[in-house]
């Protein structure tokens, strides 16, 4: 068994893509030299040359142009941003480029671009470095969007994200870096987009979440279990577009009751277009109305008792599985 | 402005004599073309935002025969000459702003996103400065893969004030890539005249010390003296692999948009420039280098002519013969099918 870090399982993942092809090279502030942000790239100068690991300036614009562009002439790169924060300056050409052309052009041209790096909330970052801003890019047609929770998941979503021909949004979580977890030893196991992963099947509850609140919901399913008897199937979306709604609906179906839970904000955030979806498709199979779990509306805040209740903890998970099953 | 001094002709023409014959009629293609576009547009055949090039032609035709067929071309939405010197049909330019499903991007780009992939032209873009970083990275791409490919790339003078811009041209010289950046200076951004949007109006100065990028100015009304800074620009570009970076000065006749009329134009610029500049014509400049070379007849000349407008004409009739594109276009092309 191959056991190794998030980081680390996705080092692999572009290596193994950088070998195989060519035409993928990796580009962002700090890659080469410095060895990574975060080591996700260290070594990755040494193997490849920095023709292809390539240190870029702070210009995160000029680096999602680059990518775009050498994408629309038959490249396939990989962008790291350093932080999905700095990737706020570059969200035209995101937007209104690299998410577009395909369709602005007919068809007839396609970017094959990863966007990737740490996204998400901790470590007393603050508010301009610790936020979680999926639903933004969810919202725009043309990018797809990927966010992994476990080594394995991050290995086998990256190889399958540079060999998409479409833009991925690649969103890791800083705090998941350092998580240790078994992966599957075939080189070529890729995930395909659009199937959740029901990290933990149950009876009485659907818990639907992604990346690093997964993980919180699972470890909250796990003790809801024990404490309560109250069986909870916890889904990893691991895409958010595309979506796994069947995935999502057969679950509610068997348990008839629903928590989505996220760390980005309440307002408009992803929970809302997943409680959406299922009012739609299952409302009469529901038995409560859907409890959403989130961040608060506010700028993330640096003190640490402040930090800690503006992201979502096991005990608002379990809050929100004991009102959904009536229990408060 | 009329900061440009009418330049005396050269006594011998500078190129072959039917290279010169093709670009006099190329540049009589795009006119005739545009004109009755904006009419068009009144009509309600056409929609969105419709921005001309006429009074531009020069720049178009003096630089885009000059490259090769692997080359690349990106613009902003001021796209049409650029697409037509490249060759692109304009039986599908036409058909393009009539949103049909013959149209270059099937009906989904309109006026300013004019692609043809076949022909290396990448789009036009509707967000000022906002095509410069994606050049920079077909730029990149050439050279990654060792290529001796030029990407050019269109922009006005309004972008040179977009971030975007400055982070690509720092980009571009750091990484050395080969691209072409043209600046078509026609002296406005919609109603705001240079002056009143640059601090520094030496765009030569700013890309060549700021960035260390080989520039060069050029009047961008005369064919001849464009072409001559293109071909030095290319060669520098291919044997280095390293950018160039070109100011056109030109001037654009029509308003900045099919919105921006006669009478709101005098918010900014008077008739009387307008005429001025129309007096130093690109078309006639390089039709009187011609003349004067005896390379072009008056009879040539209303052949040309002729045939420019059988060709506007031709485009009309197809797009307006075209039909609209099918309902199930509207969810395909979002992701490319793999
Ligand atoms: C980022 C952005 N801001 C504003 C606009 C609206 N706009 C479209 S064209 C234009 C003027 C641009 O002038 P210039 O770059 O000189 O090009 P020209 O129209 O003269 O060819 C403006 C303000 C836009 N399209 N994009
Ligand atoms: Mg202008």
């Amino acid at each position: 068994m191959l056991t190794m870090k998030y980081g680390e399982a996705l080092r692999l993942a572009m290596t193994e893509e950088m070998e195989r092809d060519p035409n993928v090279f990796i580009c962002g502030e700090e890659v080469g030299q410095y060895q990574g942000t975060f080591r996700v790239t260290q070594g990755m100068l040494e193997r490849f040359g920095s023709s292809r690991v390539v240190d870029t300036p702070i210009s995160e614009a000029a680096i999602v142009g680059l990518v775009t562009g050498a994408a629309m002439a038959g490249l396939r790169p990989i962008a790291e941003m350093m932080t999905f924060s700095f990737a706020l300056v570059a969200m035209d050409q995101i937007v209104n480029h690299t998410a577009k052309i395909s369709y602005m052009s007919g068809g007839q041209v396609k970017v094959p671009v990863v966007i990737r790096g740490p996204a998400g909330t901790g470590n007393q970052l603050s508010a301009q470095h610790s936020q979680s801003l999926e639903s933004w890019y969810s919202h725009i047609p043309g990018l797809k969007v990927v966010m992994p929770a476990t080594p394995n998941d991050a290995r086998g979503l990256l190889k399958s994200a540079i060999r998409d021909d479409n833009p991925v949004i690649f969103m890791e979580h800083a705090g998941l870096y350092g998580m240790r977890g078994d992966l599957n030893e075939d080189p070529e196991y890729l995930i395909p987009f659009g199937q959740a992963h029901i990290m933990l099947e149950g009876t009485d509850v659907t818990i639907v979440s992604y990346s690093h609140m997964v993980n919180t919901c699972y470890r909250a399913a796990e003790q809801i279990s024990r404490e309560q008897n109250i069986s909870c199937e916890v889904i990893d979306l691991r895409t958010l577009v595309p979506l796994d709604v069947d995935t999502i609906i057969k679950s509610v179906r068997k348990t008839h009751r629903v928590v989505v839970a996220h760390e980005e904000a309440i307002n408009v955030g992803f929970g809302a277009e997943l409680a959406s979806r299922i009012y739609e498709l299952a409302f009469d199979d529901l038995d409560s109305p859907i409890e959403r779990v989130a961040g608060p509306d506010v700028p993330m805040p640096y003190a640490k008792n402040l930090e800690r209740a503006a992201i979502p903890h096991d005990s608002d998970v379990i809050a929100a599985v004991k009102r959904v099953v009536n229990l408060v | 402005m009329g900061k440009l001094a009418v330049r005396e002709s050269s006594d011998s023409f500078p190129f072959d004599a039917q290279e010169g014959l093709s670009l006099y009629r190329l540049m009589r293609i795009i006119r005739r073309c545009e004109e009755p576009l904006n009419r068009i547009y009144r009509e309600g055949k056409i929609g969105g935002y419709l921005h001309l090039y006429i009074g531009q032609e020069a720049v178009a035709a003096g630089l885009i025969p000059l490259l090769r067929a692997d080359d690349y071309i990106l613009s902003a939405y001021r796209d049409h000459g650029h697409a037509i010197a490249r060759g692109v049909d304009p039986k599908r330019i036409v058909a393009e702003l009539y949103g049909r499903v013959t149209g270059c991007s099937r009906g989904k780009g309109g006026s300013m996103h004019i692609y043809d992939a076949d022909r290396n032209f990448l789009g036009g873009y509707g967000i000022v400065g906002g095509v410069v970083p994606l050049a920079v990275g077909v730029g990149f791409a050439i050279k990654y893969r060792g290529g001796d490919q030029v990407c050019v790339c269109f922009f006005g003078d309004g972008a040179m004030n977009q971030g975007a811009v400055h982070e690509a041209l720092n980009m571009a010289s750091l990484f050395k890539v080969p691209c072409l950046f043209v600046l078509e200076n026609n002296g406005y951004a919609m109603g705001t005249a240079v002056e009143r949007h640059s601090a520094v109006t030496d765009f030569i100065q700013r890309v060549s010390y700021g960035y260390g990028i080989a520039s060069e100015r050029v009047d961008g009304m005369d064919l001849v003296e464009v072409r001559e800074v293109v071909e030095r620009a290319i060669a520098y570009i291919r044997k280095r692999t390293a950018p160039y970076f070109i100011e056109a000065e030109c001037y654009r006749y029509a308003g900045h948009g099919f919105s921006d009329t006669a009478q709101q134009q005098k918010t900014y610029r008077s008739d009387e420039e307008i005429e001025r500049w129309k007096r130093r014509d690109p078309i006639e400049i390089f039709g009187q280098r011609l003349r004067d070379a005896g390379i072009l007849t008056s009879s040539d000349e209303e052949e040309i002519d002729a045939e420019a407008r059988r060709i506007a004409d031709e485009a009309i009739g197809y797009a307006e013969n075209s039909p609209e594109p099918p309902m199930d276009e509207l969810y395909e092309g979002v992701f490319s099918e793999e």
